[in-house]
C-alpha cells in the first residue's frame, strides 16, 4: 500500500510536470500541418487587420489550400488592436509570415521585418506605383485595398427635403461648397419633424468606436489642403492654416446632429450607423466599408436599399472645393516578414499573388469584400458607395488623398480627438485643437523621428 | 515519516517553480533588462543604457498619472475598507438573510473589470446625460466614478475576509469585557479592533495594491479622459492611472516601447515600496491571541 501511494505520488508529480511543458510545447503539432502537405513547401500566416471580412478571408484561405495544397492561417486581431497583437506576434517563433502597415509612419516601427518586394510578382500587378509604399529604392508594402469617404447621404429623405417648400437648395447638384451643404443641414435641422428626422447629421460619436472618422479622417481635410498649397506629402510642423475650415466643418457637424453635442463623447459607432439606416438622419460621414454595416436587410425590414446610397465630398469652405472630389486612398499596406524561412516567403508572395491575379481571389475580394483592389486583374466591386466613388472620379472632380498617414503618431490624433471632445461638450476650447494639431504635431513627430 | 517526506520535496515543488520562473522569473529579469533597450519586438532589442529613464522622468503625462493614481488609491483604500468593514460586522451580528447579503455584496467581485467598467460608463452617463454632462466631461466625475465602481466591486471581497476575522474572535473575550463593565465603545476599540488587525493589514494591503495596480476599469470607464493639451502640444489625460499610461506609452511607437517599460520597473518599485512600508505598520499593531 504504501508503495503504491509512493508510485502514485511520482506519477502525478510527473503528470503535472508534463502538463507544464506541454502548453509551451503544443504549439508546434499544430503549426506543423498535416502530414501530406509537401515537405519543401512553406506555409502562410497572415495576421490580418480588419475584423468585418475575417469570414471571408478564412473561407479565401481554406479555397487556396484546397486548390493548391498550401497551408494558409489567417488570423484577424480584435478592433483597435492590431499593433499589439502585431507586436506580440512577431515575437514568436512562427511569426506571420504577412502582415499590415497602415502607411509610412506605420512602416517605420515595422521596416526591419519588411521583405523588399521590388522583385515579387505583386508589384507587377499594381496599376498605379502611387500604391506602392517605397523608402531608400526598396517596396516594402503594396497597398491591396483602395477606399473612399465623404459624407455618405439618404437619397430618399434628402429627395424629400429638396420637394419641402422650406428648402431653399433644390437639387443635389447645387450642394458643391460648404454654404450650400450648411444650408443644406441648417434648414433639415430647423424642419426635422416635417421630415420625419431626429437631425441633418448622425451622431458624431467621441467615443472611442467613431472618434477615428474626425480625428483622422476629417482631420485630413485641413491637412490636404495645407499640403497641397505648400506642394509637400509630409511635414515635421504643421501650420494649421485650415484649421478655421476644420472648425467651421466640426460645428456645422455637432450643431445639427440627432443628439445634443454635449451627448458626443458618449455616442459610439454602431449609434451611427443604427441613425443612419433607420432613417433617422440624413447625413453620415464614413466610407465604402460601411455599406455592409448599412445596407437593406430584409429580415429586420431596415437599411437603405442600392440605390438610396448617395456620397458627397467633405467641403470645408476651401478655395476651388467645388472641383473636389471625395476622400480615396489606403491605409492597408502587404508588408512580408524578411525574417521568414525562404519556403514560408515564397508561399506568401504566391498567395498574394494568387489574391490578386487568380479568378477565385479577385472575386472574392470584389465581391465577398466588396473591395476595389489596385491590381490589373481587378473585379469591379458589387459595393454600390464604390460606384458612387468611380462616377465621382468621371465626372471630373478631384480626389482627395489620405494624408493622414503622414500623421506622426496615434498620440496626435488622441490628442485631437479629446480636445474635439472637449470642445463639443462646452468644457474646452478651439484653442486646445489648434494646440493639439499644431504643436502636438510638432513633439510627436519630434518623439517618432529621433 | 517526516524525514521521508523530505526526500519528495522537489519532487513536488518542482512543476511550480518551473512554471513561476519561466511565467514570471525570467519575464521579470528580461523585462529589467528591456528597459534599458530600444526595441520593437522583444527578440530583437538594442542596449541604450539609461535613456528610457530619462524620458519617462521628464514625461508630463507620468506625473500625471502618478498623482492621479495616489489621489485614487488614498480615497478607495479609506472608503473600501470602512465599508467593508461596518458590512462584515453588521452581518455577523446574527441578523436575518446574512447568508444571502454576504453572497450579494459578493457577486461583483466575479465581474470583469472591463465589463464592470462598461456598464458603470453606462450607469453614470444614463444620470449625467440628464444634466447634460458625460463621465469625460470633467476629471472629479471620473475620478469618483472610479471610486464608487472600485467599492462596488472591492467591498464584498474585503468584506469576506472581515467576516471570518469577527467569526475568529473568541466569544470568552467579550463576555470577560461585559462583565467587567465595557461599554460597546470600549469593546470595540480594546478588543474588536485590536484582535482584527491581522484582516486589516491583508485588506489594507490588497486594495492599496490593487488600487494601484488598476487598469481594465480605468481603460473601460474613461481611458483616461478628458484630456488636457498643454502648451507643448503634448495632451495630458486627467484621469488616466499608472497602468494604463504605461500601456499606452508602450505602444505609441518604435521608440517608445522602452520608455513604457523603463516606467514599469519604476511602477514595479513604487508599488513594492509602498506595499512593504505598510505591511511593516500594521504588522506592529498586530496582537498575539
Amino acid at each position: 500500500m504504501k508503495k503504491l501511494s509512493k508510485l502514485l505520488a511520482v506519477g502525478l508529480a510527473g503528470c503535472m510536470m508534463a502538463s507544464v511543458f506541454a502548453g509551451c510545447g503544443g504549439n508546434n503539432s499544430t503549426a506543423g500541418g498535416d502530414s501530406n502537405t509537401p515537405e519543401a513547401s512553406g506555409k502562410v500566416y497572415y495576421l490580418q487587420f480588419k475584423p468585418e471580412q475575417d469570414q471571408q478571408w478564412q473561407d479565401l484561405a481554406k479555397a487556396y489550400t484546397d486548390e493548391t495544397g498550401v497551408e494558409v492561417t489567417v488570423v484577424t486581431a480584435a478592433e483597435n488592436t492590431y499593433e499589439q497583437t502585431l507586436t506580440s506576434e512577431m515575437d514568436k517563433t512562427d511569426a506571420p509570415t504577412l502582415f499590415q502597415v497602415n502607411g509610412p509612419v506605420g512602416l517605420a516601427n515595422w521596416k526591419d521585418y519588411c521583405y523588399d518586394l521590388s522583385n515579387s510578382d505583386i508589384v507587377g500587378q499594381v496599376t498605379n506605383d502611387e500604391f506602392l509604399l517605397k523608402e531608400d529604392n526598396a517596396v516594402y508594402g503594396v497597398a491591396y485595398v483602395v477606399e473612399t469617404y465623404g459624407i455618405i447621404y439618404n437619397k430618399t429623405l434628402l429627395d424629400k427635403y429638396f420637394g419641402s417648400d422650406f428648402a431653399t437648395v433644390k437639387s443635389v447638384d447645387e450642394i458643391k461648397s460648404f454654404d450650400a451643404l450648411k444650408t443644406v443641414a441648417e434648414e433639415i435641422q430647423a424642419n426635422k419633424e416635417a421630415l420625419g428626422v431626429d437631425g441633418a447629421f448622425t451622431s458624431a460619436g467621441m467615443d472611442g468606436s467613431s472618434d477615428w472618422r474626425f480625428k483622422t479622417h476629417l482631420a485630413n481635410m485641413p491637412i490636404y489642403y495645407e499640403y497641397k498649397d505648400k506642394g509637400i506629402s509630409s511635414t515635421d510642423a504643421i501650420e494649421g492654416k485650415y484649421l478655421d475650415n476644420y472648425k467651421q466643418i466640426w460645428d456645422l457637424y455637432i450643431n445639427n446632429a440627432t443628439c445634443d453635442k454635449t451627448a458626443l463623447a458618449s455616442k459610439t459607432g454602431t449609434d451611427a450607423e443604427t441613425e443612419f439606416k433607420t432613417g433617422k438622419a440624413v447625413f453620415f460621414q464614413n466610407g465604402t466599408w460601411e455599406y455592409g454595416g448599412t445596407a437593406y436587410d430584409e429580415e429586420k425590414g431596415e437599411g437603405l436599399k442600392d440605390e438610396e446610397y448617395g456620397m458627397l465630398p467633405i467641403y470645408i469652405g476651401a478655395d476651388g472645393e467645388e472641383k473636389q472630389g471625395l476622400c480615396t486612398g489606403s491605409e492597408n499596406y502587404w508588408c512580408v516578414n524578411k525574417n521568414a524561412s525562404e519556403n514560408d516567403i515564397k508561399a506568401t508572395l504566391d498567395f498574394i499573388n494568387w489574391c490578386v491575379t487568380s479568378d477565385k481571389g479577385t472575386t472574392a475580394l470584389a465581391e465577398d469584400m466588396g473591395f476595389v483592389i489596385p491590381f490589373k486583374n481587378a473585379k469591379e466591386a458589387s459595393n454600390p458607395l464604390v460606384a458612387i466613388a468611380d462616377a465621382d472620379v468621371e465626372a471630373g472632380n478631384t480626389p482627395v488623398s489620405w494624408n493622414f498617414s503622414s500623421i506622426p503618431s496615434e498620440k496626435w490624433k488622441d490628442g485631437v480627438g479629446a480636445a474635439l471632445t472637449q470642445y463639443a461638450a462646452g468644457t474646452g476650447s478651439w484653442d486646445d485643437v489648434k494646440t493639439a494639431f499644431v504643436e502636438g504635431w510638432k513633439t510627436e513627430y519630434a518623439a517618432a523621428n529621433k | 515519516m517526516i524525514q521521508k517526506n523530505k526526500k519528495y520535496f522537489v519532487i513536488f515543488v518542482l512543476p511550480t517553480l518551473a512554471a513561476f520562473i519561466m511565467a514570471f522569473v525570467w519575464p521579470f529579469f528580461q523585462g529589467i533588462y528591456l528597459s534599458f533597450c530600444k526595441f520593437v519586438t522583444t527578440s530583437n532589442a538594442t542596449f541604450v543604457g539609461v535613456d528610457n529613464y530619462i524620458q519617462a522622468f521628464q514625461d508630463q503625462t507620468f506625473s500625471s498619472a502618478f498623482w492621479f493614481t495616489v489621489a485614487f488609491v488614498i480615497v478607495s483604500v479609506v472608503f473600501i475598507n470602512v465599508l467593508a468593514f461596518i458590512v462584515g460586522y453588521v452581518l455577523t451580528m446574527g441578523i436575518k438573510g446574512s447568508n444571502i447579503f454576504r453572497t450579494t455584496f459578493f457577486m461583483p467581485n466575479l465581474i470583469g473589470g472591463i465589463v464592470l467598467g462598461y456598464i458603470w460608463q453606462l450607469i453614470f452617463n444614463g444620470i449625467l446625460l440628464n444634466y447634460g454632462k458625460t463621465i469625460v466631461a470633467d476629471a472629479t466625475f471620473g475620478f469618483w466614478g472610479l471610486v464608487i465602481l472600485m467599492c462596488w466591486q472591492q467591498i464584498g471581497y474585503m468584506m469576506i475576509i472581515y467576516i471570518s476575522g469577527f467569526q475568529s474572535i473568541p466569544g470568552d473575550l467579550y463576555e470577560a469585557a461585559r462583565i467587567d463593565g465595557a461599554n460597546k465603545r470600549q469593546i470595540m476599540g480594546r478588543i474588536t479592533i485590536p484582535m482584527m488587525a491581522p484582516s486589516i493589514t491583508i485588506c489594507t494591503f490588497l486594495t492599496l495594491t490593487n488600487s494601484f495596480k488598476l487598469f481594465d476599469q480605468n481603460l473601460a470607464l474613461t481611458n483616461g479622459l478628458p484630456g488636457v493639451v498643454q502648451a507643448s502640444g503634448t495632451t495630458v489625460y486627467k484621469t488616466q492611472m499608472l497602468a494604463l499610461n504605461i500601456y499606452q506609452t508602450f505602444y505609441q511607437n518604435a521608440n517608445t516601447r522602452g520608455v513604457g517599460q523603463a516606467k514599469a520597473v519604476i511602477f514595479f518599485v513604487i508599488v513594492a515600496a509602498i506595499a512593504l512600508v505598510q505591511l511593516y505598520f500594521t504588522r506592529k499593531r498586530e496582537v498575539q491571541q
